[in-house]
């Protein structure tokens, strides 16, 4: 009876000591591994990111312009490669896919293990960049400057590079988990929403990922062999770069934002006690997104001398965008219509997303429209855009997973009143710091520069004050967290009343998930109050 | 003979198969993308400079590249042999026809590396070290670039396919096979045959433009 009992243990206590961590192949401690990873670079990104706010508190120098530079590039190459990216599907996606549809395992697990591997070693080039002594290009790499700046170009594009097998790894595994491994009466239709939108997730990495492969590869090889395809002094076109680049890298914003999508699907339908609003119309929309998102790239690249024909159809397409993301925000606020609200933190995540995303939506649509974004482009409204959609929007959605499935991954109830403490810092930071960067920006100030007029520092001193309470709401949140690993309460199995197949194995699962091959229900949000 | 055990995630051996089958194929749909990447820049190179391409696809050396599209298709051949052979519980067929095609990889690369040693002595180098005189258009370097890193990167390719069904034949003759389960030399094909069409488009591309 030894082995059954030991079939029993939960996944965190049924192997014991590190090697068991580091060679295991399952997929939720694979996740907890991706998720403490990632978690970490967030940290290290977000430490940049208050340098940068540090440099622009006053006009005048504070670091040299070359640390800045420095500082600003691995803010947003470490954010975004290293953390935002995989965050969601590989730590909270690879631990909650195969539960979510009563499988035992990933379709391929060792593959899964291999995937995170392959990410430590790209990572570990990223940072060995850093440690080497940064690079200046801003996380976009654009040539010409890429292939002459002293700086480290090649490490931290050839971490990017091998990143990127991670990358599709996960995502095929996902796509065949999801097709081959539901478990009996479990179909497409009938599945959790956060995971139509990890599956959307796995079409663009498998598609859009190996174009940055090749991106980077050839920029290293720019490098390496003056092979001259983006280099304007040997014949090449740096536009071509950006072509590419783009090609990937605005598909990945979708990487980035469906996943988080997925959480605020289940998040909000849970804490309404009620079905969600218009399954069908959310988990097309999903792909709808990740079809579109390949349709747009061109929208990055409006003043860098585009023909005018296409800068006109990359507007038009890009307004589409707008479309099955409106239908989401529309039928997550027809969910919590008339629902029995609950404001436990997760709820408050999921509501500060609403808001947030919001605000970065309609302003990507500003800067959808040609005229608009000559006027705009490369400005503070820029990056007040995007930080509303990535922070404003997956981070947001990220938190209101972690807080909605901590109880489930470590069998511990984070301290709610804490919670709610750093949701209110966080809240009031970001808006504070972004609010004023979207003014900035409308004022004209330039992003990435390291010095600006007298006339822009009210608004910039606003915005570094917010970030510093951002970074206080962070740093309570770590803290509880880690509190909460030995010492919060123990968490019962089910303790938001959530339907889907997670809540109803116990807290922390089984090695295997599952005790036997579980019920499937015929709605993953049965509440018995309609949609 | 064989005694396969299906991983305990999988409820048979067709749901075991078929994963693996989907798996690669979304595998080998990423492939194509890596090399997507590469065809849309001749696209666009070969269209702001078609006389150039024109010129410079007359320095490659047809013959060479004629033969090599044939033994490449051959090791297709070869390669699809083999799966069928182990298929079919021959092993021993099996183990010959994978030899082939390794053997065909082999001659692919030693025409490829001839290739590469007379152009490298002419000076028909990526664009940075490029220094031949017999073309006249300024651009001509570009077209090398072109033709090295594509080649190249299908050249590592063919390496990896060669390591793989080194592979496969190891265990096919170590008897792992059988009708039964033969997923791995199946799906080894199918990367085989993904290099194989690849060069078959590189081969009129870069060649056959003069």
């Amino acid at each position: 009876m030894a082995h059954a009992e030991h079939a029993h243990a939960n996944y965190l206590e049924a192997k014991k000591g590190i090697w068991s961590w580091l060679v295991t192949l399952d997929h939720k401690r694979i996740g907890v591994m991706y998720l403490w990873t990632t978690l970490f670079f967030f940290v290290v990104g977000g430490l940049f990111s208050l340098g940068v706010r540090l440099e622009l508190l006053k006009p005048g120098p504070l670091f040299q312009p070359d640390t800045y530079n420095k500082m600003f590039t691995m803010h947003g190459a470490i954010m975004v490669f290293l953390f935002i990216i995989p965050i969601i599907p590989a730590a909270l996606g690879n631990f909650f896919l195969p539960i979510m549809i009563g499988a035992k395992d990933v379709a391929f697990p060792r593959l899964n293990l291999l995937s995170y591997y392959i990410f430590l070693v790209g990572s570990s080039l990223a940072v060995g960049a850093l440690i080497a002594g940064g690079v200046d290009t801003g996380w976009t790499f654009y040539t010409p400057y890429s292939i002459r700046s002293a700086s480290h170009v090649i490490l931290i594009t050839l971490g990017v590079f091998i990143n990127g097998f991670s990358g599709i790894l996960t995502g095929l595994n996902f796509m065949v988990t999801l097709h081959k491994l539901k478990a009996p009466g479990m179909t497409f239709f009938n599945m959790p929403l956060f995971l139509w939108s990890i599956y959307a997730t796995a079409i663009i990495q498998v598609l859009a990922t190996p174009v940055v492969g090749i991106t980077t590869f050839l920029l290293i090889l720019e490098r390496v062999l003056k092979i001259g395809i983006f280099d304007p002094a040997l014949g090449g076109d740096p536009i071509l770069f950006q072509h590419f680049f783009w090609f990937y890298s605005h598909p990945a914003v979708y990487i980035m934002i469906l996943p988080g999508m997925g959480i605020i699907s289940e998040v909000v339908t849970v804490f309404s006690r009620k079905h969600i609003f218009g399954y069908k119309a959310v988990a097309y929309s999903s792909l709808a997104i990740a079809f579109i998102s390949f349709l747009v790239w061109g929208h990055h690249m409006f003043v860098s001398g585009q023909s005018p024909l296409s800068n006109f159809l990359f507007s038009w397409l890009t307004m589409f965008v707008a479309v099955p993301t409106a239908i989401k925000v529309y039928n997550w606020t027809a969910t919590l219509y008339r629902g029995s609200i609950v404001l436990a933190t997760p709820m408050l995540y999921a509501l500060s997303f609403l808001f947030m995303f919001t605000i970065g939506g309609v302003t990507g649509l500003f800067l959808a429209a040609l005229s608009v974004d000559v006027h705009l482009h490369d400005t503070y409204f820029v990056v007040a855009h995007f930080h509303y959609t990535m922070m404003g929007g997956t981070v947001m959605g990220l938190l209101a997973g972690i807080h909605y499935w901590w109880p489930k991954m470590f069998g511990r109830m984070y301290p709610e009143l804490w919670g709610k403490i750093s949701c209110a810092f966080i809240f009031v930071g970001f808006n504070v710091t972004f609010l004023s960067q979207f003014i900035l920006g409308k004022l004209g100030m330039p992003r990435r520069y390291h010095d600006y007029f007298p006339e822009y520092a009210g608004w910039n001193m606003v915005s570094s004050i917010g970030s510093l309470f951002i970074g206080i709401g962070f740093l309570i949140m770590f803290i509880y967290l880690f509190w909460s690993l030995k010492r919060g309460a123990k968490a019962p199995a089910n303790p938001w009343d959530g339907k889907t197949l997670e809540w109803q194995i116990s807290s922390p699962p089984i090695e295997h998930n599952f005790t036997k091959v579980p019920a499937i229900p015929a709605s993953p949000y049965e509440y018995g109050v309609k949609g | 003979m064989s005694t396969h055990v299906i991983p305990h995630h999988f409820d048979n051996a067709e749901q075991a198969y078929q994963s693996s089958k989907l798996g690669f194929w979304l595998f080998l749909v990423s492939e194509i993308l890596l090399f997507g990447g590469l065809f849309v820049a001749y696209i666009v190179f070969r269209s702001l400079y078609p006389d150039m391409f024109h010129e410079a696809s007359g320095e490659l050396n047809r013959i060479m590249g004629g033969f090599n599209t044939i033994v490449l298709i051959c090791s297709s051949f070869t390669m699809a042999m083999g799966v069928n052979r182990v298929q079919h519980n021959d092993p021993k067929k099996a183990v010959m026809f994978l030899a082939i095609t390794i053997a065909f990889a082999a001659i692919f690369m030693v025409i490829k590396y001839f290739e590469y040693s007379h152009k490298i002595h002419l000076g028909l180098l990526p664009a940075g070290f490029y220094h031949y005189d017999g073309i006249t258009h300024p651009r001509a370097p570009l077209f090398f670039s072109l033709y090295f890193v594509m080649t190249g990167l299908h050249g590592v390719h063919v390496l990896v396919g060669m390591g793989l069904i080194t592979w496969v034949l190891l265990r096919v003759k170590r008897g792992d096979f059988s009708n039964q389960y033969y997923t791995p030399v199946e799906l080894v094909g199918l990367y085989w045959h993904l290099v194989d069409l690849i060069w078959i488009y590189l081969f009129p591309l870069m060649y056959l433009i003069g």
